[in-house]
């Protein structure tokens, strides 16, 4: 990195010190905003159930940290059936990441298809699967539940993915992405003696990994956070995903939730799609300062 | 090593755009032959049917006299450099240059060995480790030389190679160029619109237009005799004067003898001379110069003559003035003729 090191020559031209000033300051406020709720929830997460239920609720953290985790991650969230967080987060990583890869597998395959094949019929294909975004899961939910159902599919993972794996976005995005390969690129892969299986696995999937990755983060994050489908989906608590047993720990009673351990899966549920987003953004910016000519 | 052989090789798009109209070449083993003409003409479209990028829509195209019609890019054994060179841009230059041998199965030392060999003839090799992004447009342009060269093919096809570079680069890539295909005695098939590429590279020379070729032969010949009065104004450098015969008056007010039905009349501005007075045979034209363009080593005067605008070369620096008049003068036999039709007569 051959950045100025010098304090001046970072700013931009046009730019005087008090506008930085000021548009940090801004830039500060708006994190605190943001990132309060979530300190608050962590230091609720810290204390005992009676602490919490006695306002105020102390700014700093308690020292309930450990038996507070181990008890929800290990030992068994008595509202939501004695299931341990642990398998809530297992089940949900399953749901997220199923519907993440498939997505992506589904979607790519059919964007290589539309490009780069004439069939008969293809634009009818296009259009078809065009149309299908206008119909999201809750549009369809009825017939999908009935013939889940009828598969025995209740409380499967399968159950839980497979509705939600047609992906017409994704679909889009990267037919997209594949329109702007030039032309010139496929010929000379074809002249080079590559199938289309070869040029799929040589040259399309490694030009997309910018997309599958920024494909990766939003779907996984989807899949993470889907509520209504695991909610008709799944009747055995053991097959709840992290959202579902969050919203049923929560009691109409306030004395009976056991607010420390509904922070503290709500704090364990934000873990994972902040990794997510942290390690692959490293992945994909990386992707975008490559593909630049 | 092969001859390739076009016999009215036609083209119609799905569109119903007919862009090559009946071509027939037939190029001998390890010639070089150019096509060149003006852009939608429809020289990319006949390089890709030779490729078999682009399927025949009429008459055949054969290899060593074998009909390859029906048979697809990776079997005819063509390699193609592409005007924008289409590196694979996630590969290694290496890989961009073994991947059509992988394809083809060939065994690992084999491609090792012939991917240096090749990375060496076009010194590349220090280069083998980068990515396409990370070279220079002429270093890029080696790597597609390099990917087409390390396969051996039967035939190169060159859809204008040069065209991205800057002129000096382009001259220094032109004679290379020539020299590898001649040292490498691979048939090829190369594609430009630069009358310059066209005349200093080719054996055979094919000027197409509309679809259809206008002349094909020698580039000399053609320079020499161009067939028609589109050929003798695409090949040369300004291009040929062509004037209307009846406008040719001599100071008397008589017509230049010109062949029968010949009704245009042609010089080139090298073959064309001027001079204060008139002199006895052959073309002389009462002209003004109008401007003056020194290039160094000569001088290109342009003239009001006849109603028309004439170029002439002079050696060296010219001395001539705006407004000045003079005569334009030149031999009888550098004179062309044409008939009505822009086809030559006499
Ligand atoms: N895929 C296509 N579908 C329909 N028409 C096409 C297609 N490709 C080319 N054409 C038409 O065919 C004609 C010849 O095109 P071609 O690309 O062969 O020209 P060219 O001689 O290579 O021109 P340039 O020097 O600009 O590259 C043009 O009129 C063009 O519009
Ligand atoms: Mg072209």
């Amino acid at each position: 990195m051959a950045e100025p090191s010098s304090g001046s020559d970072k700013l931009m031209i046009g730019q005087s010190r008090t506008g930085i000033y000021v548009a940090h300051a801004v830039l500060i406020l708006g994190i605190l905003i943001v990132a309060f709720p979530i300190y608050y929830t962590f230091v609720a997460s810290t204390h005992s159930l009676q602490t919490i239920l006695r306002p105020p609720l102390p700014l700093l953290p308690g020292d309930r940290f450990i038996e507070n985790y181990s008890e929800a991650l290990f030992g068994g969230v008595g509202r939501i059936g004695g299931v341990p967080v642990s398998t809530l987060l297992f089940n949900t990583t399953v749901v997220a990441l199923g519907i993440a890869i498939g997505k992506i597998i589904i979607s790519i395959l059919s964007a290589y298809a539309i490009v780069f094949f004439r069939f008969p019929l293809r634009m009818t294909f296009f259009w078809i699967i065009f149309i299908t975004l206008m119909l999201p899961v809750e549009v369809r939910i009825l017939p999908t539940y009935k013939v889940m159902v009828d598969l025995g599919m209740i409380d499967t993972y399968a159950g839980l993915i497979v509705p939600l794996i047609a992906s017409a976005t994704a679909t889009l995005l990267f037919r997209q992405f594949f329109l702007t390969i030039p032309g010139e690129l496929v010929e000379a892969a074809r002249v080079d003696g590559a199938g289309p299986f070869r040029f799929f696995k040589d040259i399309l999937l490694p030009l997309s990994r910018t997309n599958i990755a920024a494909l990766f983060v939003i779907l996984f994050i989807y899949g993470w956070t889907q509520y209504l489908w695991p909610l008709l989906v799944t009747n055995d608590n053991q097959m709840n995903t992290i959202v579902i047993a969050l919203k049923k720990m929560v009691s109409f009673a306030d004395a009976d939730t056991e607010w420390h351990l509904v922070m503290v899966t709500s704090m364990l549920a934000i873990v994972p799609p902040i990794l997510v987003v942290v390690l692959m953004q490293r992945w994909f910016v990386r992707g975008l300062v490559e593909t630049e000519k | 090593m092969a001859t390739v052989d076009l016999k009215d090789v036609r083209k119609v798009y799905a569109g119903g755009v007919e862009a090559v109209k009946g071509v027939s070449i037939a190029i001998p083993d390890k010639a070089l032959c150019v096509l060149v003409g003006p852009s939608g003409c429809g020289k990319s479209t006949l390089l890709r049917m030779i490729a078999g990028l682009e399927t025949i829509t009429g008459g055949t195209c054969a290899f060593d006299g074998k009909v390859v019609n029906a048979i697809g890019p990776t079997e005819r054994d063509i390699a193609m450099v592409f005007q924008n060179y289409a590196l694979y841009p996630h590969m290694k230059v290496y890989d961009n240059m073994a991947y059509g041998l992988r394809n083809r199965g060939t065994p690992k030392d084999e491609i090792e060995r012939r991917v240096h060999e090749t990375a060496k003839i076009l010194e590349l090799s220090h280069l083998l480790e980068r990515r396409p992004r990370e070279l220079s447009g002429g270093q890029r342009q080696r790597v597609a030389m390099g990917r087409a060269i390390v396969r051996n093919p039967k035939v190169f096809l060159f859809d204008e190679p040069l065209s991205n570079l800057d002129a000096k680069l382009r001259g220094q890539m032109r004679v290379e160029i020539k020299n590898l295909q001649r040292s490498l005695g691979v048939t090829s098939v190369y594609v430009t619109h630069d009358q310059l590429e066209a005349m200093t590279l080719a054996d055979i020379l094919v000027v197409m237009n509309a679809g259809q070729v206008e002349q094909l032969g020698n580039p000399l010949d053609i320079y020499e005799k161009p067939a028609s009065t589109f050929v003798a104004s695409f090949i040369g450098a300004p291009p040929m004067n062509l004037l209307p015969v009846t406008d040719v008056k001599f100071s008397d007010g008589t017509v230049i003898s010109a062949p029968a039905q010949a009704t245009t009349l042609g010089f080139r501005p090298e073959d064309a001379d001027v001079t204060q007075r008139s002199s006895g045979d052959g073309l002389a034209l009462d002209a003004t110069v109008e401007g003056v363009e020194p290039v160094g080593a000569e001088s290109f005067l342009y003239c009001a003559a006849a109603g028309q605008r004439v170029v002439v070369r002079v050696a060296g620096r010219s001395s001539h003035e705006l407004g000045e008049k003079l005569t334009v003068t030149a031999r009888p036999e550098k004179l062309h003729w044409f008939d009505s039709n822009g086809k030559r007569a006499g």
